[in-house]
């Protein structure tokens, strides 16, 4: 009895650990990016919102470039999820469902494409987009983006496909449903939490993207890309600032899917 | 009007090296419950399969009611089918899962309720409409899934192994309730098992497979009394059917140093081995010797309420003796055994197959 008590604080302990890990930096980012220029030099810093100030905020989203680079950013990732999705989606269920030749192979494939560093590829891209008559555009951006998320939206789709039992598309087109039908009334529906889960994976990794983005547009730079390249010449508010905005679309991102995502590990929060 | 006929269907799976069904040819009757029994990996569930439209023969046709079907998708059969895992939606609520054939039908709201509502009377399952599968119990969401199949009134009705995921007694419960329902509905019914009790006691006829064969097919108690070959008498009943050999010479049959009357068809089996088959409850058993009886030595002694079911040998053979539950019993103890002739079968040594009276 005593143990399970402390075993329970324990669990506690650690939870609350890994929050203050994840939360501490995200807290202070925002502190900083709130507070004003003159509170930043102060010392000892203040920990709790003393001088709140848009100033620091307002004047990094009135500098060149970070609107553009934010809606840009935001095409970016949006097309980037639904290519993947258009692509990934169709591949996982193969993955899943169906014994052909080459299987073991095209999986071990998918994820070779993540073993080449992206420093690697994006000059060659570069030539080839440059060729195409696509580079500086997010279109570029958008394929490198697809190309790099693909992988794990095969993969994560196709575990869940396989959560779905055959059977049950086999009594759907029993009762009168076309293959068709069978997916969309009972595949889809219960693989929603885990698309959701590789559009969330899609979406984080085109907006961290930073290296492709950068070598393949001049003016259509995504945020990331926009913030690293000025960053080095940037007081620091404009730093904090960066990362506050960075951080906020990533975080409302996973607020909205979260809701499939705990779906799909069980817990029913309706 | 639904018969369904099955004409030498073969099929062998990718990378399988040999046939799933070798040429299996069979009718079901209309209105006829035909259980296809066999062990694992005898093809009967591949049958199945084909009969429905999931998978499609190498070669062989199916009919439905008259109707060539052998390469038409599932849903232009018109059948339904129970599945081993009940493959019931679990993003749906009981009610949805019922009526998802009359959903895809696009049976006008009215009629749906009120044909979900029948299909759910008859598998008492009214108060669960509105639940969740995760919220019903395994024999529940069987109930479910058996309603779903049935409230689509189809001419023809698939069941593959509905009660193998239930425990012992409540598909001992639900096998009767099943045989009353399907009896009810009169449907033409293709069962698959490879449970031979449940086999027994459901089919009007009862088809044994074995290696993507039929080894025999015909009314349960037939079966059961006169199996076609050792196989058939080895899986059906509990315990399987005794066999051992013996001597045929002048007229007798000689078990080790005992020796039992011979029926005249032997006769031309004289001076060779045959195979004997006994079904448990054919022998009777006396602690007293007597003339006729053969002697054996109990080796263990099993009651099962009803009975008494006695391990005994005889000569080198092992049997399995029922005695009453009364008879007095005792490992290592002397017993006397005796068969009716007419319950004897035989077989021949090498094929395995009965010897024709």
């Amino acid at each position: 009895m005593r143990r399970r008590r402390w075993q329970r604080a324990a669990v506690q302990a650690a939870c609350v650990a890994i929050t203050l890990f994840m939360g501490v930096p995200l807290y202070l980012i925002a502190l900083a990016a709130l507070s004003s220029r003159a509170s930043l030099n102060r010392f000892p810093l203040p920990l709790l919102p003393t001088e709140p100030s848009t100033e620091t905020m307002s004047t990094f989203l009135r500098s060149t470039g970070v609107t553009g680079g934010f809606l840009n950013s935001l095409t970016v990732g949006l097309g980037t999820v639904v290519l993947a999705l258009l692509v990934g989606v169709p591949a996982g269920y193969a993955v899943a469902r169906y014994a052909f030749r080459g299987r073991d192979t095209y999986q071990l494939f998918l994820l070779l494409t993540r073993a080449l560093p992206i420093v690697v590829l994006s000059v060659p891209l570069a030539r080839i987009f440059l060729d195409a008559g696509l580079y500086d555009t997010t279109y570029a951006v958008m394929l490198l983006h697809t190309a790099l998320a693909l992988p794990t939206t095969v993969l994560i789709t196709a575990a869940i496909f396989v959560g779905v039992s055959h059977e049950q598309e086999e009594a759907a087109m029993i009762f009168g449903a076309s293959p068709v039908q069978a997916f969309l009334r009972v595949v889809a529906p219960q693989a929603l939490p885990g698309i959701a889960a590789a559009a969330m994976f899609a979406f984080m990794l085109s907006w961290n993207e930073v290296l492709g983005a950068t070598v393949l547009t001049l003016n259509q730079r995504t945020l990331p890309a926009q913030v690293l390249t000025t960053l080095a010449d940037s007081p620091l508010a404009y730093r904090f600032a960066g990362g506050l905005a960075l951080v906020l679309p990533a975080l409302v991102f996973i607020a909205v899917m979260r809701r499939y995502l705990l779906n799909m590990w069980g817990t029913t929060l309706r | 009007m639904s018969s369904v006929v099955v004409y030498n269907l073969v099929k062998t799976y990718a990378g399988g090296d040999r046939r799933a069904t070798d040429g299996v040819s069979l009718e079901v009757a209309d209105g006829e419950f035909l259980v296809l029994v066999g062990p694992s990996g005898c093809g009967k569930t591949t049958l199945l399969r084909m009969v429905a439209g999931l998978e499609t023969p190498d070669s062989g046709t199916v009919s439905i009611g008259g109707r060539d079907v052998t390469y038409l998708p599932p849903r232009q059969r018109g059948l339904s089918m129970v599945f081993q895992s009940y493959a019931i939606f679990p993003h749906m609520k009981v009610r949805q899962n019922i009526g998802f054939g009359l959903t895809m039908r696009k049976v006008p709201r009215d009629e749906f309720d009120r044909r979900v509502k029948r299909a759910a009377e008859l598998l008492h399952l009214e108060e669960y409409l509105d639940r969740y599968p995760a919220q019903l119990s395994g024999g529940q969401r069987q109930r479910v899934a058996v309603a779903r199949a049935i409230v689509v009134d189809a001419a023809v009705l698939l069941m593959d192994e509905p009660l193998s995921n239930l425990d012992a007694l409540l598909r001992l419960q639900f096998r009767a309730e099943l045989k009353r329902i399907v009896g009810q509905l009169g449907t033409t019914t293709l069962y698959v098992t490879h449970d031979q009790a449940e086999a027994m006691s459901l089919g009007d006829r009862v088809a044994v497979m074995r290696d993507g064969r039929v080894a025999q097919l015909g009314a349960p108690l037939a079966v059961y009394d006169r199996p076609a070959d050792r196989f058939v008498g080895g899986f059906l009943g509990s315990p399987p059917m005794n066999f051992l050999t013996a001597r045929v010479g002048g007229g007798a049959l000689a078990v080790g140093d005992a020796s039992l009357q011979a029926p005249d068809h032997l006769s031309t089996w004289e001076g060779r081995d045959v195979v004997v088959g006994v079904r448990a409850e054919n022998i009777q058993v006396a602690t007293e010797p007597a003339a006729g009886w053969v002697p054996a030595r109990i080796e263990v002694v099993e009651p099962t309420g009803a009975a008494l079911l006695l391990t005994v040998r005889l000569a080198d053979e092992q049997l399995k003796v029922q005695a009453p539950a009364t008879f007095p019993a005792a490992p290592d103890a002397r017993v006397h055994l005796r068969a009716e002739p007419a319950a004897l079968r035989f077989y021949d040594p090498e094929s395995g197959l009965a010897l024709d009276a």
